[in-house]
């Protein structure tokens, strides 16, 4: 790995000022950045850490009802504080990676990569979720851009991620036994004027919405409604693990189980 | 290069570091404390797992200087005073849990880390916990039931023989 220069700050205007240096990047728990690193596929020359900032750590509910998580909070964390008010949302955080990760990986720094097979995506696209960085607040259904892309520019920080919390939710994954992320995770969150359904893993454009699942789920919210709909395999992701035609089907078949298994 | 501080199994340290140096790069070759080990270096294996301040951390995930200060835990804080093995140690050793040995520190702090939260946990709770810890000797099995021993539970249930 290249060397690089680690600033600690410990408030989000810190922070703000170190990252407007030249290749600064932040670094939240690393479990995705220090790897990439080590493979010399990111090279910042400047790296500021995340989890010394109070302000950016923790739960909490805002006058609007809605979770509200900082950015470096923990998957740990958000298991922990979230179990009562956001079952589905604790269940997702659980089953990130393992044990030791999840005490370090955060949920801006997860959401900030993007990455196709994360679980975090596909929970902020089924509630709509609101993306809150130190310059501006982005809808999430404005933010997964495809695999890896998202509109956050240069240094711009994930300060809090804000989520409306569903009259029910679950989340199933199917897990890729060697790396732990989704071969295909669906998020089902059931709302009093509809119901959204976030997918992850499967598509070659990253996490989507189901819309055929949504429409049919608000009518009647049970696994029978998503049974005869079929996903085209056509754009979903094709590789050693699962070819389109399996992750297409196990999108259907997991957004059944979430759909039974919410609450 | 930077100094950086920590308390590692009880006893303050310091040392000079870059801002890449690992954790584990700082245990084993500034401390030489080379019982944690590296096994994937990608974060997958589990075998550099210690605690830092209370918490499992894959050390070959974490930089040096991000334990500034912190309380790190290796393996080898987890004999006794006298230098006997504690009990997850010695239940490791009592239920064959190991064959080559290379997965047992980070098998073992994980463990710590699981009996320190849930103090008797499920065979599936432990199988669940061990999800970032790879053997490829054991099968697991006799690792399960030396964790099932070390919390005081009987090792009977555990599945396979």
């Amino acid at each position: 790995m290249h060397n690089f220069e680690l600033v600690k700050p410990t408030t989000i205007a810190d922070a703000v000022q170190a990252l407007s240096g030249e290749d600064a990047q932040p670094l939240g728990g690393g479990q995705t950045l220090i790897p990439t690193m080590k493979q010399r596929l990111a090279a910042p020359a400047r790296l500021v850490s995340t989890l010394g900032i109070a302000e950016m750590q923790g739960v909490c509910t805002d006058d609007h009802g809605r979770i509200c998580i900082g950015g470096a909070t923990t998957h740990a964390s958000v298991t922990a504080e979230t179990a009562s008010t956001f079952p589905g949302l604790s269940g997702l955080a659980a089953k990130i990676g393992d044990p030791a990760v999840r005490n370090r990986g955060t949920i801006g720094g997860s959401v900030a990569n993007n990455d196709p097979a994360a679980c975090y995506p596909a929970a902020c696209l089924a509630t709509g979720a609101t993306i809150v960085t130190d310059k501006r607040e982005i809808a999430a259904d404005d933010f997964f851009q495809g695999m890896f892309a998202t509109p956050l520019e240069e240094g711009e920080l994930i300060t809090e991620i804000k989520f409306p919390v569903p009259q029910a939710s679950n989340y199933q994954k199917f897990e890729q036994p060697a790396s732990r992320f989704a071969l295909v995770g669906v998020f089902v969150a059931r709302f009093g004027d509809g119901v959204r359904v976030g997918v992850t893993g499967a598509s070659e454009d990253g996490v989507f919405r189901w819309s055929a699942a949504e429409e049919a789920l608000s009518g009647n919210f049970s696994a029978e409604a998503v049974s005869g709909l079929s996903l085209p395999a056509e754009g979903m992701i094709g590789d050693l693990h699962g070819s389109p035609d399996y992750r297409a089907h196990l999108v259907k078949v997991l957004t059944g189980r979430a759909v039974t298994a919410a609450s | 290069m930077t100094n950086v501080s920590m308390t590692v199994n009880g006893k303050s340290v310091s040392g000079e570091v870059e801002g890449r140096t690992l954790l584990v790069e700082f245990l084993r070759e500034g401390l030489g404390l080379t019982g944690t080990h590296v096994g994937c270096d990608t974060s997958q294996c589990g075998a550099c797992v210690v605690h830092v301040d209370g918490k499992a951390v894959k050390a070959c995930t974490m930089f040096a200087a991000e334990a500034e200060g912190a309380e790190v835990k290796t393996i080898e804080g987890m004999a006794i005073a006298d230098g006997s093995l504690g009990t997850i140690q010695q239940a490791f050793q009592d239920y064959h849990g190991l064959q080559c040995g290379f997965c047992t520190p980070g098998m073992v702090m994980s463990a710590a880390a699981l009996l320190a939260d849930n103090p008797r946990p499920s065979e599936a709770e432990v199988r669940s916990y061990l999800e970032g810890n790879l053997c490829r000797c054991t099968g697991y099995h006799n690792i399960v039931k030396a964790i099932m021993a070390a919390s005081g539970q009987s090792v009977e249930p555990v599945a396979a023989e």
